[in-house]
């Protein structure tokens, strides 16, 4: 109910964490704030204000858009394309059966070749994907997990074979298996073998491929099963403790690992906030480096900087007049710039219909250009700092991070609750109530429940997966059996197998069975012999 | 006019398409309108999906399919809902689905396609209206 102050009408708003939001904040709502604990300079603990002294200053944020078509050709073409228009940085699509680990010929894979991305079955098409590109001329970031140990060796032979130190090669793979079991479905083997093989890639990396982020512990998938914008980030950080933990077990040191730890988040999507997304990071800075310092006891810098990358999230995209979502992910993109993003992704305005068209990815990417060259958004690091407001928020979204991860713990831990299916139920439910509540209106989606058109406007030009994909990628797989040595496979193959039976570190025996052109449908039915495959929890 | 009986659902994730939250939240909608739902839990074959529906006796089948393969999956399933007689069944289609395709999977013969974003009340009122158990006029070959 709308309160009256004096002749006003104010219109009553409770923020995301529940709290009446007042008109203007000021002195009062920040009682003995210490800039130096609080705060600090950018660059310095708590990195509340940003992991970096000068940010976009010294170096814009990487813009990414998500690619990966068809085939590993027409995957090449696109990335060709992107480079050309000033892109930095390359994004590799998987389709589904390369990410649970089908080859194209395998039952049940049929209808997904070569649909939300490029299909991989053998290295040669990954050296088909990187044909042309030098790399260590770019950094590449792959969104694979249950896979991810079989495409970052594949990566590391394609830069062998381009006579690229991979102590050189740079990128982020994202290799965060637990949130597939909550949100996105891409797991193969229970949780415990796929903590294990997560562990085996941060382990591998640290040691081999150095500048590579072995890990990108994504929140953003979890925010579009349902997640708030809190619990997105808490949750990420829930999930990243278990990675960790399960390194240090090997006897690493946390310095040794920490640094190895990036975290993709979301920004935007049907809960967004501008200030609240704003404030939840930087509080999420500030609790990941007092957790990291007090908790695991890291001195090294790099250890106590939580760096993300941001998803402009499609969640909050809408079908309905789908132009004005250009208009929403550029405030999406100002948020996350705003936040001290290292790098951004951002949601294309066709893309509630199918794969962005060659316009749409274009036109993100424009924003992104737009905000770094014609706005001024960039010039002063986290300009936000002090705001009495944003810092109130910060201080609560700290404490609500802290309050979310402490109750997973007390409930026996993120792991068990993924295992029984309890967070998927309580995530379902939410997105459940948020639905109702944009059907009652009680939401505001501009076009969909308000200010609506009567015609609408559905006739875009959408990117069509070529149907002859599945022929050609079939020809290239049966070439590819045709043309192997097939004993020198099965004793790659077996050697693995041995290798998994013993629980050694993984990494090293992918790269035989590679060479002798082993599949990746072959290599995951060797390890589901030893690990087993996992059983879907009741969620509704 | 005949008595009314519970309406039977089953929601299918058909193919390997693992974002299941858009059927989460139909499966909670339909409950809450009275329907008794059953979910098929994800990577199901078509094969399956029709014993399941055969076996449960269920009056509406509704596929949700986010990655872009919901032509191919439509195909097989109509052929199979044939050849196992199950003629009867209303079935839908959700999910990431542009809108040419739309006229093709109602040629193919699915019954009812939503979209993404599509409203949930239209989905409840178009199964009401159209299942053979839920009585009231079929707009099925509209």
């Amino acid at each position: 109910m709308a309160k009256k102050t004096g002749e006003a009408e104010v219109r009553p708003v409770v923020s995301i964490l529940g709290t009446p939001v007042k008109c203007f904040y000021g002195p009062e709502d920040l009682p003995d704030f210490d800039y130096k604990e609080k705060l600090n300079d950018p660059g310095e603990y708590p990195f509340t204000r940003g992991v970096y002294s000068t940010m976009y200053r010294s170096s814009m944020w990487t813009m990414r858009q998500y690619s990966g078509q068809s085939t590993s050709d027409s995957t090449n073409e696109r990335f060709k394309y992107l480079l050309k228009n000033g892109q930095t940085g390359l994004s590799l699509a998987f389709d589904l059966p390369t990410q649970i680990g089908l080859d194209s010929d395998m039952p049940l894979a049929e209808d997904d070749v070569g649909k939300l991305g490029v299909a991989v079955d053998s290295l040669e098409d990954f050296e088909r994907i990187f044909d042309g590109i030098a790399l260590d001329q770019i950094s590449t970031s792959f969104t694979i997990n249950a896979t991810a140990p079989i495409i970052l060796a594949m990566y590391v032979l394609v830069a062998q074979k381009q006579g690229v130190d991979p102590k050189k090669l740079r990128g982020t793979i994202q290799n965060d298996i637990l949130k597939e079991y909550i949100a996105r479905g891409t797991w193969i083997f229970p949780p415990e073998p796929s903590i294990k093989l997560v562990g085996d890639l941060v382990e591998y990396c640290n040691k081999e491929i150095p500048r590579f982020n072995a890990i990108s512990v994504s929140g953003t998938h979890i925010l579009e099963y349902g997640a708030n914008t809190v619990q997105a980030v808490a949750l990420a950080i829930s999930i990243a403790e278990v990675y960790i933990r399960e390194v240090l077990k090997r006897g690493s040191h946390i310095d040794e690992i920490a640094p190895l730890f990036s975290f993709h988040l979301p920004i935007g999507g049907r809960d967004f906030n501008f200030f609240e997304d704003i404030a939840r990071l930087r509080g999420a800075r500030r609790y990941w480096a007092k957790l990291m310092k007090e908790k695991y006891g890291a001195q090294d810098k790099r250890s106590l900087q939580f760096r993300f990358s941001t998803g402009g999230m499609g969640g909050g995209l809408t079908a309905e007049q789908p132009l004005n979502n250009i208009a929403r992910a550029s405030i999406y993109a100002m948020a996350a710039v705003f936040s001290g993003t290292r790098s951004l992704n951002l949601a294309c305005f066709d893309e509630v219909y199918a794969i962005p068209s060659d316009l749409a990815i274009r036109t993100s990417l424009r924003v992104q250009q737009i905000l770094a060259n014609e706005t001024g958004v960039a010039d002063v690091v986290d300009p936000l700092g002090g705001s009495y407001y944003v810092e109130k928020l910060t201080d609560e979204m700290e404490a609500k991070i802290g309050e979310i991860i402490g109750k997973i713990e007390s409930d026996g831990g993120i792991v068990k609750l993924i295992e029984s299916g309890a967070i998927q139920r309580e995530l379902a439910r939410q997105s459940y109530a948020i639905q109702k509540r944009i059907s009652s209106g009680e939401k505001v989606l501009v076009g969909v429940n308000k200010f609506k058109v009567k015609e609408e406007e559905r006739d875009l030009e959408v990117y069509k997966t070529d149907p002859e994909t599945i022929n050609r990628q079939l020809q290239r797989l049966k070439a590819v059996k045709e043309n192997r040595d097939q004993g020198n496979v099965e004793s790659a193959l077996q050697q693995l197998e041995s290798a998994a039976g013993r629980g050694d570190n993984l990494i090293p025996y992918l790269f035989e069975p590679l060479r002798e052109k082993a599949t990746v449908g072959e290599i995951i039915d060797t390890l589901k012999k030893v690990y087993g495959t996992f059983k879907e929890p009741t969620t509704v | 006019m005949e008595t009314k009986k519970t309406i039977r659902v089953l929601i299918a994730k058909i193919g390997l398409d693992g974002h299941d939250v858009g059927a989460k939240v139909l499966i909670f909608w339909l409950r809450d309108e009275g329907m008794e739902v059953i979910y098929t839990g994800l990577r199901q074959s078509v094969e399956q999906v029709v014993e399941v529906a055969l076996q449960e006796t269920v009056d509406v089948i509704g596929v949700s399919i986010l990655s872009g393969s919901h032509l191919s999956i439509a195909q097989k399933l109509i052929n199979r809902i044939r050849e196992r007689e199950l003629d009867g069944v209303l079935v839908l289609f959700g999910g990431t689905i542009p809108k040419d395709d739309i006229r093709a999977l109602k040629e193919m013969g699915i019954h009812g396609v939503f979209p993404s974003h599509s409203k949930l009340a239209e989905i409840s009122a178009f199964i009401k209206r159209n299942v053979r158990y839920g009585g009231g006029e079929d707009e099925r070959n509209r």
